[in-house]
């Protein structure tokens, strides 16, 4: 069986759909869902080098290594906030983020 | 791309290169001198978010620019755009600059953090491919948490900044995705590409549009995806909540912009319908949720979703009046919000910035100049005639009904009728409320001059300047689409 950019497209679907119920559903900690965001971007770095296979256009892996790259600092920033909330908190467990109500 | 290229490039992000060189070299100096350095790096950043919003302004094209082997365009609408945001985070750091000096919380990082913001926001305002856009908004983002979460040793300022990076971090996810969509069924980064492959949308790329969208109205912080912003703006530091208010909404509604006018132009038929709906919950939601607020954070943060949409529907209209209305909308909207921002922090409790409306009760007999200047902000917010809110509201409502969308345009008066009654319960609680013996003490300072210019630009500075602010948007978007 030929492995085309549909199956591609099927995985990262899947990876993106399981990061963002990560996000939603988990009720644990917070750092399940910096993992769920990870995720979520790799499943769009799938796409994207994917595609750029497919179009046989450099521009999608380009745009893959600036994901990359920005993921990095995403989850440095992410965790720095995370550090400073757990040294007010004391805890990480998502259903006690709850000072504010909206 | 050749090296004539480059220099010609480089000759048309002079604001950029600016405020990218003023965050590497003040690193450097607030490395070697610590805390000492932050009042001159206070100053310098106010003085080059100035410098930067004039340069934009007077050093604009007469057509759009195709600039980086074209990454960005430079045209006249996003010259606007720069210097009203550049002039709103000048303000907003001068707020800040005092309101961590009062707090005797002095770090040297948050005029460069601040002024990296501004930074993403004009790479936002300029991008012509999907790669610009994702850089400048995550750009923009990642500094906003940190912002966010500027007070290390509150609880609710990280909480405040923990949610904006989860749900923030998720949005980036959503943008992304459809950007993936975008370039796949377009072929191509470049919006030029998108726009001809636009003109006969498929499946794949209508996906990517709406995914697009998501984000964005996420970064807009608009109905449905505006839950983030009543905790952020109540834990985040006031300055910073003004801030939010304020800059990232214009970069956000000019990307916004561009996106539906440029890359999906032949798409109008697709997207009108998903931004008619945005706007209308966000009209709705901000106007019914921020009836029953007492923290006046919240409230603003209520106002502000309903605000992005009335923009929403001026942009709903696909005309290049609707682009029109929405400069003009968010030109009138800044100083008012900015300005009551400033009268919160100008009128202090127990030395903090107050927080709550029943702060406020019995200002009218003790501090009849902050509750003068009140009634000017908010009945501006309300968009009563003639304060400058209302040809806001004027523009985004002719916009709307120019091209037919009279439904939305009923929502819309519904949704500003309501907003208005929370306006005037704030007002009613200022002059009305029986003067509790409070310790609400205002000061003079940079808060209360800067109350002073939003509310002297509400009414009547920007009526005198109307015609030419008009003029100015009009020739912004005749350049630019």
């Amino acid at each position: 069986m030929d492995i085309g950019l549909a199956h591609y497209l099927v995985v990262a679907g899947a990876l993106f759909t399981i990061g963002v119920f990560g996000i939603f559903v988990n009720r644990k900690n917070v750092i399940v869902i910096l993992m769920s965001i990870e995720l979520v971007l790799l499943a769009v770095n799938i796409n994207l080098v994917a595609f750029s296979a497919f179009l046989g256009n450099i521009e999608g892996q380009v745009f893959a290594m600036l994901v990359l790259t920005v993921a990095a600092a995403e989850a440095a920033i992410g965790l720095a906030i995370l550090v400073t909330y757990f040294r007010n908190r004391g805890t990480i467990a998502v259903e006690d983020i709850n000072l504010m109500k909206g | 791309m050749t090296s004539e290229d480059l220099l010609f490039s480089l000759s048309w992000v002079q604001p950029e290169l600016l405020l990218a060189g003023f965050v590497l070299l003040g690193t450097l100096v607030g490395a070697l001198f610590g805390a000492r350095s932050t009042r001159l790096l206070n100053v310098v950043a106010t003085a080059a978010l100035f410098a930067a919003g004039v340069m934009a302004l007077m050093h604009r094209p007469e057509a759009p620019q195709d600039i980086f082997a074209g990454a960005m365009s430079i045209d006249a609408f996003g010259a606007f755009a720069k210097a009203v945001i550049a002039f709103a985070a000048a303000a907003t750091l001068l707020l800040g600059a005092e309101h961590f000096h009062r707090l005797q919380d002095q770090q040297f990082e948050f005029p460069l953090i601040t002024v990296t913001a501004v930074l993403g926001m004009f790479v936002m305002v300029s991008a012509n491919d999907l790669i610009a856009l994702y850089v400048g908004v995550e750009l923009q983002s990642l500094a906003a948490y940190v912002l966010a979460a500027w007070r290390r040793d509150d609880a609710r300022s990280s909480e405040a900044g923990l949610k904006y990076f989860v749900l923030g971090a998720l949005s980036s996810g959503l943008l992304l995705f459809g950007c993936s969509y975008v370039y796949g069924f377009s072929g191509s980064v470049q919006f030029d590409t998108i726009a001809a492959a636009a003109v006969e949308p498929g499946v794949g790329l209508m996906f990517g549009l709406v995914m697009v969208l998501a984000g964005l109205a996420f970064k807009m912080g608009a109905a449905p995806f505006h839950m983030w912003t009543p905790d952020v703006y109540e834990g985040a530091p006031t300055p910073v909540a003004a801030l939010f208010a304020a800059a990232p909404k214009v970069a956000a509604v000019v990307l916004m912009a561009r996106m539906l006018y440029e890359p999906f132009a032949g798409m109008e038929h697709e997207w009108r319908q998903v931004i008619a709906v945005l706007a209308g919950a966000s009209m709705l939601v901000g106007a019914f949720a921020g009836l029953v607020q007492t923290n006046l954070k919240r409230l603003m943060a209520y106002s502000s979703i309903a605000n992005m949409g009335f923009v929403l529907m001026a942009l709903a209209a696909g005309s290049p009046e609707g682009a029109q209305a929405a400069l003009i909308y968010i030109a009138v909207y800044l100083p008012a919000t900015i300005g009551v921002f400033a009268v919160m922090m100008a009128l202090r409790h127990q030395g903090q910035a107050i927080e709550t409306i029943g702060d406020l009760a019995g200002i009218g007999q003790r501090h009849v100049g902050f509750a003068a200047l009140l009634t000017i902000l908010f009945f501006s917010l309300a968009g009563i005639p003639p304060l400058a809110g209302f040809w806001g509201k004027f523009e985004a409502f002719r916009a709307s009904l120019g091209a037919g969308l009279v439904p939305l345009a009923v929502v819309g008066a519904i949704a500003a009728v309501v907003a208005a009654g929370y306006y005037l319960r704030v007002l009613a609680t200022v002059w009305f409320s029986p003067s509790a013996p409070s310790d609400v003490r205002p000061s003079s300072g940079v808060s209360a001059v800067l109350a002073v210019v939003g509310a002297a630009l509400c009414f009547p500075l920007l009526l005198v300047f109307m015609a030419g602010l008009e003029h100015a948007a009009d020739a912004a978007v005749r350049a630019s689409f």
